[in-house]
């Protein structure tokens, strides 16, 4: 008898655009370590609110040490810069990744590539749906001695973007961002140019956005959380509205389609997954310092996470938002506006909601972590809004984004067993 | 150590008028569940009470809507805090889980809305919360610019100001009128002027108006009318200078980053039984975030004018940011109130896990230190009742200051 032949393995096609992502960060690593000598300009700036396509038309180059600090957390180093940070006065109770940014800068401002850092030609605070921006680039502009320009986005509180606070973030836009650009660069501000990074943006958000939903089907060709972190790396970060981030998003859309067509499940640190047992929606970032062990903790009993608002931070495309080149500033402001955690708790339990129904998940899990009061003030309240509303289990677990001392591996596996224990119960009640 | 003599008690012969109103206030300061803003509604049929949590928010709008402005700030070290819990996290302030408390044990029921003001990520979840657990009830969460721009950061503040403004008219069933701010400002101001009176006199003698019982005097002002209150103030300024108090000789230092969680008061207290005597503190940031009077000229739209005075005259306190064209760095502003003040250290004393105040922390204690200023710093809970390690700690800092002014 001959053997059907296995479909063919998606893996090259996976490494392609994994590949082309390693390439892309290498690249953009290396120009950076370059900078002093090619006199590129440096703005550091956010995640969310972040104005990638408008440095871009400028030809400059963004450092976000967010990621800086989640790679120092992946790559075991961020121990050492917190303490660091600490042992310079900085309280043990506050933002781990600031202390772990402070720390890697104490430490000689070292990026994942093994190249220093350049320091910054200017400090962008985009103060986008996090309290604890504006005390950090406080702190980073008494390092560096470096200009600071405030990109004030007000809340939505009422969960809808006004007229009012668009033109506000317009107006600082035109009046105060893009001169602060302009003075750093010596170039004009270039409304073509920056059309067509935006162009380019709305192209790869809308692969993303596909590549998203792909979770709604059974199994999920992907993971939403763990999996999707990679996935919205170059989005969230210095590529989106690049020639490269569109061709990164097409080829990852592909092989996204090519798992559908095969009925694969996601794929892990440690292989393909198994059967998929369980389907999770998750509100939080995830803890870094133990990813891989974390997001064993779910594969590993066959737990796929299908959505993710962490996903979000850096922009809410599969809500609909687009860039917009026909609207280059509004468009920008609009962007910053909608980041997930400038919105009000009711319109974030109405997104989980909306995931628990559309991406048929067994339950919410949220992974409270104790640096981001952003994500975490509420979340309790958030997860019993959901239990009641869908009728869903919630469950609850505490770690933190960079600091290895708040991940305890064995009370955290204990409650997703637990969790997890807890719906199969249901389950065979329901069946019962 | 040098004894204090004033820290635990009010004066004591002919001090009857003091001690009675210093122990109102203290009965107004414990009134966590609102009974003066209850017998307020009861006596003013038809009015509106609206609370406002830390740090500023413009009370001169709930009051020129005819309405009672109260300061929620949470429940102190009297509130057992159980279903308040129950929503938060174990790594956050106690603020936010006692003032849920008492929003769910129905003691804010008497409000008839709360400004939540940009202050944090916590007050600010703080908001959405209310929002989804007291449905029906009026919740504003006010936000503040963070530019200095009257064109830019006033605009938009005038225009959060407008909208506050018509939902406060909506809310007490009529429009606010200009001629009622205006009234509203004054007022205000007067208070703004007492309060700034009371503190300059315990700069100049500490030992006459003791900072526990200043405290007190102050949080007497969450549930009282602005107008009794700018009178107990006034009060207790003049009966406190002619309390006769002998002097004492103590560090002089100023107390800052508890702005919105309150310390208990057990702990002022302490401070000062170990020898400090604080001549500046943040205690009540929020009434005396803009410095100096509003005082809108007559063709000015006082509206525009409440705006104007909070970016042109407002504290770049810790829940601010501090552009680059502030005009000054960070913690120069610290360190001139301390020397106005004339404090010779600084206590920096922060709630547990309180952001503004922890991330400011180190930058302000560069700038504190380098303008050869002793400090020392620690951190609290509304509810925290172990004193002995802060009074063993600010000793051994009030000695350090007397040994080395001495030297």
């Amino acid at each position: 008898m001959t053997a059907t032949p296995l479909p063919a393995a998606p893996a090259p096609q996976k490494d392609r655009s994994q590949e082309r992502q390693k390439a892309m960060l290498a690249e953009h690593f290396a120009r950076l370590a370059a900078a002093p000598e090619t006199g590129a300009k440096v703005v550091y700036t956010f995640v969310p609110g972040n104005l990638t396509e408008l440095l871009l038309s400028f030809d400059i180059l963004p450092v976000l040490p967010e990621i800086n600090a989640l790679q120092s957390g992946m790559r075991q180093r961020s121990r050492e810069f917190i303490r660091e940070a600490e042992k310079r006065g900085h309280s043990e109770d506050v933002c781990t990744y600031v202390k772990c940014d402070l720390g890697m800068k104490l430490k000689g401002n070292v990026g994942p590539t093994g190249d220093r850092l350049p320091n910054p030609d200017l400090l962008l605070l985009s103060y986008t749906g996090c309290f604890t921006f504006m005390k950090w680039f406080e702190l980073l502009r008494e390092e560096y001695r470096a200009p600071t320009c405030m990109l004030h986005v007000p809340y939505q509180a009422d969960g809808k973007v006004t007229p009012s606070a668009r033109d506000y973030v317009v107006r600082q836009l035109r009046e105060e961002v893009i001169p602060a650009l302009e003075r750093i660069t010596g170039r004009a501000y270039d409304e073509d140019r920056l059309r067509e990074h935006l162009r380019r943006s709305a192209e790869a958000e809308e692969d993303l956005v596909r590549v998203l939903r792909s979770a709604r089907r059974r199994p999920s060709p992907i993971d939403g959380y763990f999996g999707a972190v990679y996935y919205v790396g170059p989005i969230f970060s210095s590529f989106r509205g690049t020639a490269d981030a569109a061709a990164y998003y097409r080829e990852l859309r592909e092989e996204v389609d090519e798992r559908v067509r095969l009925g694969l499940g996601p794929v892990t640190p440690d292989g393909p997954m198994g059967p998929e047992r369980f389907r999770l929606v998750v509100e939080g970032p995830p803890n870094w310092t133990s990813f891989r062990e974390f997001w064993r903790m779910f594969h590993a009993e066959g737990a796929v996470c299908v959505a993710s608002t962490y996903t979000k931070v850096g922009g809410t495309y599969d809500e609909g938002f687009r860039h917009d080149p026909d609207r280059p500033l509004e468009t920008l402001a609009e962007y910053c506006l909608g980041c997930y955690t400038n919105r009000s708790l009711p319109t974030r339990v109405d997104v989980l909601c909306r995931y628990m129904d559309e991406y048929e998940a067994d339950g919410l899990l949220v992974n409270s972590v104790k640096s981001c009061n952003s994500f975490s003030a509420g979340q309790l309240l958030m997860l019993r809004e959901v239990e009641r509303r869908t009728g869903k289990p919630g469950g609850f677990i505490e770690s933190d984004l960079v600091d290895p001392r708040y991940f305890s591996a064995a009370n955290v596996k204990n409650r997703i067993d637990a969790y997890l224990q807890m719906i199969e119960q249901r389950r065979r009640g329901a069946g019962a | 150590m040098v004894a204090p003599l004033n820290a635990d008690q009010p004066a004591a012969a002919g001090a009857a008028p003091l001690q009675a109103l210093v122990e109102r206030a203290r009965a107004l300061s414990e009134d966590v569940q609102l009974e003066a803003v209850r017998a307020w509604k009861a006596a003013h049929p038809g009015r509106i009470a609206v609370g406002s949590l830390p740090v500023w928010a413009p009370r001169e709008l709930i009051h020129a809507a005819g309405g009672l402005p109260v300061g929620v700030r949470g429940g102190g070290d009297g509130v057992e805090v159980v279903r308040g819990d129950a929503y938060f996290q174990s790594y956050i302030c106690q603020l936010p889980r006692s003032t849920l408390e008492l929003a769910l044990d129905g003691s804010y029921d008497c409000l008839d809305g709360v400004i939540f003001p940009s202050t944090c990520d916590v007050i600010r979840n703080l908001s959405g919360m209310w929002q989804l657990l007291l449905p029906g009830k009026y919740v504003r969460y006010l936000d503040v610019p963070q530019s200095l721009r009257e064109d830019l950061g006033g605009r938009f503040l005038e225009h959060e100001l407008r909208t506050l403004r018509d939902e406060l008219g909506q809310l007490a069933g009529a429009p606010i009128s200009d001629d009622a701010l205006r009234a509203s400002i004054a007022a205000y101001d007067a208070h703004r002027r007492a309060i700034e009176d009371v503190y300059a006199l315990r700069a100049a003698t500490p030992w006459l108006a003791p900072s526990w019982e200043l405290y007190l005097v102050l949080r007497a002002g969450d549930v009282l009318p602005v107008e009794e209150h700018t009178a107990m103030l006034r009060e207790y300024r003049e009966l406190a200078a002619a309390s006769g108090r002998p002097m004492e000789d103590q560090a002089r230092v100023v107390l800052t980053g508890a702005f919105c969680e309150r310390p208990p008061l057990g702990l002022i207290q302490t401070v000062e039984r170990s020898g400090c005597a604080i001549v500046d503190d943040d205690l009540a940031l929020g009434l005396r975030f803009i410095r100096g009077d509003v005082a809108p000229p007559p063709d000015e739209d006082p509206l525009a004018a409440l705006a104007r005075a909070f970016l042109a005259r407002g504290r770049r306190c810790p829940t601010m940011f501090l552009p680059d064209d502030a005009g000054q760095a960070k913690g120069e502003a610290l360190v001139e109130d301390a020397r106005r003040a004339g404090a010779e250290g600084v206590i920096f004393a922060a709630a547990s896990f309180c952001d503004p105040a922890l991330l400011d922390q180190p930058m302000t204690a560069k700038a504190v230190e380098a303008a050869g200023l002793p400090s020392t710093s620690f951190k609290y809970a509304e509810n925290t009742g172990q004193f002995q390690p802060i009074r063993e700690q600010t000793g051994a800092f009030a000695d350090a200051i007397k040994i080395w002014s001495d030297a």
